[in-house]
């Protein structure tokens, strides 16, 4: 695309092909502006599409064989481990990396912080994927997928813990979708959708507030349904749900820094200058944001272990897997965050933020079945097919992301009729002059 | 005032303070289990292996053929669970006393208060008055959160069907037995007498003279009399408990009361968040242009009630 795009071809950012006058069909908006023949070619081109085919044509038929033949034809299918690598990794993980959603939701809309406006979309994009794919990974692993709606309309079972997870993940997901949708509103040219959308924004953001804290919550309140499977190191009695919760905050925030170092490096071509020339110093925010939740989380986590007084735990054998888990997802990055954020070193608060994401996940998969079931003699060990479904689903994850980022208004801000006309003759003018500012009239329409 | 208003008033008087006592009951009360629950009281000391029990199961629930027949040993050399082929498996625990190996029949114990079924998102689970925890398999999305919630690690899950895969385990032989008053298969078949059918608190006065009348024989405790809220199946044993697979550092209380603390944060977090963030809000945003900045999307519907 960066090379299209030297050559002087327009990619889509507007609804006119020519100011004021032509406008861009569906079918270009889909292709970006170019030719049928200049995408296939630039996808092609593209090597990640390659090392994606290569792990689609290994992983959509062992998915089509969960399907076809049942989950004991791929998974280890154990009845100690009803939850294995799939549930654990696509849902137990992924939804605290999507609570960036409800976070800058609330910083911008909110503490009306409009500094972070350059970022907010990302971030909801960002909640809504991983949302959305987290209910992805579930289908594959549920026994029966087609009954999810069960539990709505069926039969309730109101005092289970995954009785709300099911309705807030439900309720949480419409509400991402009509946040995100603003985006797509302004892609497809329907104003009224956006107004609409924007009018009831307050209200969404809240409600997103309320879901996230629950269903955090309850993910880690899923566990207190196990108290004697869960090792005691990563089981609390009275903080369970407050440690997924807060731990969520930190990862959320940082998969948010990581999203974005990764859109910044493979399509620029696609970020406009409000959303680089901010980035650094949003991410340095952000960081300080996932300090404050890093070091929530630490201190909430020992006392968990005080509480409980499980100090002994931490002398044996899990005790050190778990010393390592807080060393180097939780201690470190907040080390490197402190020198990172002093310093202004972006590089080194991005690699923290790597490392937050990963401690994270790691803890999540301690959780949930690398120490579950620390009593019995024999671990869990997945199958070769659940790591190839696990990651297959998170190729087509990040497909998506691409697919979305390539054409919605979350890198760049859609130019108005009037913003361009004004934007492309500021820079005629002054062509070969200094780099020219971008003069948007803000998301106005 | 009238005789009649004032007995009036008494009677209003009355029923609200019942009610009120009744709702407090119902509000922090813990379930105990129905009074005329019936259970299995099931004497370790007695079994001999001969996994009689295993086939009348088989039989009586019409499971798959097993892998080896039922009346081969080997199946001893490993600790067994219940799976979706075999609701019981009884298995074998080489003790040093002198006494021998102890056999220890495993199936669902029926607990009073079923963490399978508080843990059920479509409640699938129903604990019958007779005692037996029965699980409907119309609504089961196949979450598998009983299997994780299960103390026992009773629950089986049948991974092999692709298009109706559900949760196989002991049901108390409910629907063809239990209902009518009859003990289930397995202790029908016993030949040694290790399983007692009855109502739960004779089988608790049972096993507590058991142990009176032979102090050497049994340890002074009767699994599944408190363990996790209590549950229909009792055990007896000659050895201490934690020699045979319990878990005996099992909490007296149902698992469903770990869950209780996070399920009471739930209204409060639904009613206290609205109005501490639109609050938050206004007080961010007062005198600020944030709601000129999005077309004025903000401020006026949040003073609506």
């Amino acid at each position: 695309m960066k090379r299209y795009k030297d050559e002087g071809v327009r990619v889509v950012d507007s609804h006119y092909k020519v100011p004021g006058r032509v406008k861009w069909a569906l079918m270009d908006k889909l292709l970006l502006g170019l030719s049928p023949k200049q995408y296939i070619i630039q996808a092609v081109r593209n090597p990640y599409n390659w090392v994606l085919a290569a792990i689609f044509a290994v992983g959509l038929p062992i998915i089509a064989m969960r399907f076809i033949l049942g989950l004991g034809s791929v998974t280890h299918s154990s009845c100690d481990y009803p939850w294995g690598l799939i549930l654990d990794f696509g849902l137990f993980s992924m939804v605290p990396l999507s609570s960036s959603g409800f976070q800058l939701g609330t910083t911008v809309e909110i503490f009306g912080r409009h500094d972070f406006e350059p970022i907010e979309r990302l971030a909801l994009l960002n909640g809504l994927l991983g949302y959305f794919f987290a209910v992805v990974y579930l289908l594959v692993d549920l026994g029966q997928p087609w009954r999810l709606p069960y539990p709505m309309v069926v039969a309730y079972g109101p005092v289970a813990v995954l009785f709300l997870v099911g309705w807030h993940v439900a309720t949480y997901l419409s509400v991402q979708v009509c946040e995100v949708s603003v985006a797509f509103f302004e892609w497809i040219g329907f104003p009224l959708g956006k107004q609409g959308v924007r009018k009831i924004t307050l209200g969404l953001t809240v409600a997103g507030i309320i879901l996230s804290t629950l269903h955090q919550g309850a993910l880690g309140a899923l566990y207190n349904y196990a108290p004697g499977k869960v090792h005691p190191l990563w089981y609390s009695s009275a903080f369970q749900w407050l440690h997924f919760f807060v731990s969520s905050i930190p990862g959320g925030l940082c998969m948010v820094i990581v999203v974005s170092t990764i859109a910044r490096k493979t399509m620029a071509w696609r970020c406009d200058d409000r959303f680089l020339d901010n980035l650094d110093n949003l991410t340095i925010s952000l960081a300080k944001g996932a300090s404050m939740g890093l070091i929530t989380y630490l201190v909430i986590k020992l006392m968990g272990i005080a509480h409980d007084n499980k100090w002994e735990y931490l002398a044996t054998g899990y005790g050190t897997w778990y010393l390592l888990e807080m060393g180097v997802g939780v201690l470190l990055p907040l080390i490197l965050f402190a020198h990172g954020i002093r310093n202004k070193m972006v590089g080194l608060v991005r690699f923290s933020a790597f490392l937050t994401v990963f401690g994270v996940v790691l803890n999540r998969l301690n959780t949930g079945f690398i120490t579950f079931n620390w009593k019995m003699a024999e671990r869990e060990v997945p199958t070769w097919q659940e790591f190839m479904m696990a990651i297959t689903l998170f190729c087509v994850y990040i497909a998506v992301w691409r697919f979305i980022l390539y054409r919605l208004p979350i890198l760049f801000t859609w130019k108005s009729a009037d913003a361009y006309a004004t934007a492309s003759e500021t820079s005629a003018g002054i062509k070969h002059g200094k780099n020219p500012e971008p003069v948007l009239a803000g998301e106005k329409w | 005032m009238k005789r009649r208003d004032f007995l009036k008033g008494c009677m209003a008087c009355g029923t609200a303070a019942t009610l009120v006592v009744s709702n407090q009951a119902w509000g922090i009360g813990t379930f105990e289990g129905y009074p005329e629950v019936m259970g299995v009281l099931v004497d370790l000391t007695r079994c001999v292996g001969c996994r009689t029990c295993e086939a009348a199961c088989n039989r009586e629930q019409k499971l798959p053929a097993p892998d080896e027949p039922f009346d081969d040993k080997s199946v001893f050399k490993e600790k067994r669970r219940p799976t979706e082929k075999a609701y019981t498996v009884v298995n074998r625990y080489d003790t040093n006393s002198p006494k021998g190996p102890v056999y220890r029949k495993i199936q669902c114990n029926h607990c009073n208060e079923p963490a399978c079924l508080s843990s059920c998102f479509v409640n699938a689970y129903t604990k019958t008055s007779e005692g037996a925890v029965i699980y409907n398999s119309k609504v089961c999305v196949g979450c598998r959160n009983c299997l994780i919630a299960c103390p026992f690690n009773v629950p089986g899950y049948s991974y092999s069907s692709a298009f109706n895969p559900v949760v196989k385990k002991c049901i108390f032989c409910y629907d063809t037995r239990l209902k009518y008053g009859k003990p289930p298969a397995c202790v029908e078949v016993c030949p040694q007498e290790v399983l007692t059918f009855g109502h739960r608190n004779d089988l608790l006065r049972i096993g507590r003279e058991r142990i009176k009348e032979k102090p050497e024989r049994y340890v002074d405790h009767i699994f599944g009399e408190k363990e996790v809220g209590g549950t229909s199946w009792l055990y007896l044993a000659g050895v201490d408990f934690d020699k045979v697979g319990f878990d005996t550092t099992m909490s007296n209380d149902p698992i469903l009361s770990n869950v209780k603390d996070f399920l009471g944060i739930v209204p409060m977090v639904l009613t206290i968040w609205p109005a501490l963030f639109t609050g938050f809000h206004l007080l961010a945003t007062k005198n600020k242009d944030h709601a000129d900045h999005d077309n004025g999307h903000s401020g006026q519907e949040v003073g609506k009630p």
